[in-house]
């Protein structure tokens, strides 16, 4: 599924400073791979071996990727993802 | 150096003030590339917790779309600190993500919800490395006075 991803000001070195890029995949995580096959170290930045990083939300258009099923979220053809960093501390 | 309006550095005082002893959050967004704090945003802090903020993140995502279509970034990220000094902690440091912002923390340890002193500072977070900086009080239609550090 080909869908839109908007990468946080944070993030844009892995994307050659691009505030959106395309990518591909039935599941978020399937898109999280293809995405580093052309930004590598970009998926290392938003999971671990649990899945999506505490601090990192992922959305659906409208949804938080936590409030759906997370990295098997399915994907349809123009999704707008967007990936944001909590903003959080102590 | 954080220039920033008196009357924004009041607001987030009474933010803080009236949240403690839990933990006050938000931004003061500003035109992208400007570093000028224009626009006062208290978000709510959905850890409701005096040790720990975090915005919302519905709240999160509308704040960024908004503030793309406003072609704004966030210029100031505050928090309130409520029982210890205005220095960022451990958790500060690790989850800072806007290397172009300034980190303004407010402490209420000695006020609480009352009048009374607060403590309000700035800083860089970049890579895990706290740099404190003067904050200047633009002052409407007055010279602009420096205060600490």
């Amino acid at each position: 599924m080909a869908v839109e991803v908007r990468i946080p000001t944070i993030l844009r070195p892995y994307t050659d400073g691009a505030k959106v890029v395309q990518g591909d995949g039935a599941t978020i995580g399937d898109l999280l791979v293809d995405l580093d096959t052309r930004h590598p170290g970009l998926r290392e930045r938003l999971v671990d071996e649990a899945g999506l990083r505490r601090f990192i939300n992922v959305y659906l258009n409208d949804e938080d990727v936590r409030f759906l099923d997370g990295l098997g979220t399915a994907l349809a053809d123009g999704d707008s993802i967007t990936i944001l960093p909590a903003v959080a501390g102590g | 150096m954080l220039t920033i309006a008196r009357a924004h550095l009041e607001a987030m005082a009474a933010h803080a003030r009236a949240d403690h002893p839990d933990e006050a959050c938000g931004v003061i967004a500003g035109p992208v590339g400007s570093d000028r704090p224009e626009r006062f945003i208290p978000m709510v802090n959905a850890a409701r917790s005096p040790t720990f903020y975090e915005f919302d993140s519905a709240d999160l995502l509308r704040l960024y779309r908004e503030m793309d279509d406003h072609d704004e970034e966030p210029v100031v990220i505050y928090h309130s600190h409520t029982a210890t000094e205005a220095y960022p902690s451990r958790t500060d440091i690790s989850y800072a993500s806007e290397p172009a912002a300034h980190y303004v923390l407010v402490s209420t340890r000695e006020c609480g919800n009352d009048e009374g002193p607060v403590e309000i500072r700035s800083y860089r977070i970049v890579d895990g490395a706290v740099t404190e900086e003067p904050i200047i009080v633009a002052e409407t239609g007055e010279a602009l006075a420096a205060v600490g550090p």
